[in-house]
């Protein structure tokens, strides 16, 4: 098989002409396999948000190469094959919700009647539906991140590229949105890049956890997680998700101990 | 689907009416027991008679004045609009042009009109209707340009993320989010308009206009009817405003600040 993301000596140094340069990324190799579920962990300043952006061809690499589905990452964001989440919802307020599912099925010129029930089915995935006809305001944080989540998948992309959706969410709200996350990934079958810096989140999603230091950016450790899906509060409560969760953060500590 | 009960209209309405008819009560009262002459202050109930006397009169005035403000603003507003947009393409056109808008939009425009009245003739509409154009245009141009460029960037960068083209961020990002900006900069103008189209009038005008009819009425001492255009002009102003808000309740239900 194919992998979806191929990264190769990919490098990015901000700044220059003058002004101080910072090297946001360093030597990055990375391959990501077709239905993975890989999360990016490390503290702010690591790159990884840089890095998510690379793969999805909006900060171009200084140097090295980004390959998605077989073509250059430019050529797959022009093929739409990707799906992005940010961490605010980042939705229209004059659009209701179903419209909003809709925009990305707009742009791509789906034709009026499919779009409309493409978008009833990415909520009902999401579990939003009664909820069509309400604006975005209407909603809390946790619903508004599901319509993002909604939108993302209505084309259904190959690739989710998903880049720390559930900061901004309380703990008991992002557990559930975890647990959900999980069952639309099984359901969809798609391969899914996740940023975060929670590392119980990253253990609980995760086939891979890609652990990233800062300045200068850079790989320090991919932990594998054995754990068994379908993953649920018990797995939470497992000692194997404890045994992790202490590989990942150890892990996080040596990235930080080989800077000094 | 709505969240909130529907209330009813007049209860809705009730401490804005009531503190009319207070303040109108009071003025009545002060100025029959301070014994105010008329020419200072006349009663409401003065005012009220006149403006039945001269109905017609203000009426065919008020027309003439509302519709050199509407056309004013239709014009003034519109050109605003068109010149955001044809500058949100260009961002060097938009940074050079901004400033200088800025800077023209705090002189006092009215100044220009006995300019305007050389330039078309005083009983020209035209010389009222340029005024209404440059005090419009300006207010509306600056808020339609903020918001087609105050857009929440990752807006655009999902925008990029689906590789639409810069036709398509305009019509599908930018111009919705310019709706509210240019209704504040309407709901501005609207009373602009109005003040435009008056106060050019005191410096010259065709005699059936408000503000050539309220300076007139004043020199000659009727203060009473003076005060009955300065009523019907201030219920243009209203309901001009009030017009302007009900579009954009209908236009943009979805912006927050509406209610």
């Amino acid at each position: 098989m194919t992998p979806v993301v191929t990264l190769t000596n990919v490098n990015k140094v901000f700044g220059g002409g003058g002004r101080p340069q910072t090297v946001a990324l360093k030597d990055i190799n990375l391959q990501i396999e077709p239905r993975e579920f890989v999360s990016l962990i490390g503290p702010s300043g690591c790159g990884k948000s840089t890095l998510l952006r690379t793969i999805g061809d909006l900060v171009p690499p200084s140097t090295g190469e980004v390959v998605v589905n077989g073509k250059t990452a430019h050529q797959a964001r022009l093929n739409r094959e990707y799906g992005m989440v940010f961490q605010a919802p980042v939705l229209f307020e004059w659009r209701t919700v179903l419209h909003n599912v809709e925009l990305p099925l707009e742009i791509m010129r789906v034709p009026k009647k499919e779009r409309e029930q493409r978008a009833r089915e990415m909520l009902k995935l999401v579990e939003l539906q009664g909820f069509e006809r309400h604006y975005p305001w209407q909603l809390s944080g946790g619903m508004q991140q599901r319509v993002a989540i909604a939108r993302a998948l209505a084309f259904r992309p190959q690739l989710l590229l998903m880049d720390e959706p559930f900061g901004a969410l309380d703990e008991l709200t992002r557990e559930r949105m975890n647990a959900e996350l999980l069952r639309i990934w099984q359901e969809t079958q798609t391969t899914v890049v996740f940023v975060t810096h929670s590392i119980p989140e990253a253990v609980f999603l995760s086939t891979r956890v890609v652990v990233m230091s800062a300045r200068p950016g850079r790989i320090t450790a991919i932990i594998p997680i054995d754990l068994p899906y379908p993953r649920d509060v018990e797995t939470r409560e497992s000692p194997r998700f404890f045994e992790l969760v202490t590989e990942v953060r150890e892990a996080l500590r040596r990235g930080e101990e080989m800077r000094a | 689907m709505t969240l909130q009960p529907v209330p009813n209209p007049l209860s809705r309405y009730t401490p804005q009416i009531t503190v009319f008819i207070a303040v109108l009560v009071a003025w009545e009262v002060i100025v029959r027991a301070l014994n105010i002459p008329r020419f200072l202050l006349p009663a409401p109930s003065v005012i009220l008679s006149a403006l039945l006397v001269t109905f017609s009169t203000v009426l065919e005035s008020a027309w003439y004045t509302l519709r050199n403000a509407l056309l004013g603003f239709a014009l003034g507003c519109s050109a605003g609009i068109l010149v955001a947009l044809a500058t949100s393409r260009w961002t060097t056109v938009r940074e050079g042009l901004l400033p200088v808008a800025i800077a023209i939009n705090s002189i006092p425009i009215i100044a220009l009109a006995p300019i305007a009245n050389n330039w078309f003739g005083s009983n020209n509409p035209m010389s009222k209707v340029m005024i209404v154009i440059l005090i419009t245009f300006f207010p509306t141009m600056i808020n339609t340009v903020r918001g087609l460029t105050l857009v929440e960037p990752a807006k655009l960068e999902l925008m990029r993320s689906y590789a639409v083209s810069e036709l398509e961020v305009l019509t599908k990002v930018r111009i919705p989010n310019a709706l509210p900006y240019v209704f504040n900069a309407f709901k501005v103008c609207s009373s602009l308009s109005l003040i435009g189209a008056i106060v050019a009038e005191y410096f010259g005008g065709p005699r059936k206009s408000l503000g050539v009819y309220i300076l007139q009425e004043a020199q000659l001492f009727r203060f009473d009817n003076a005060w009955a255009a300065i009523i019907i002009a201030s219920l243009l102003g209203i309901a001009f405003y009030a017009v302007v808000i009900t579009v954009e309740r209908r236009l943009i239900p979805w912006h927050v600040s509406v209610d």
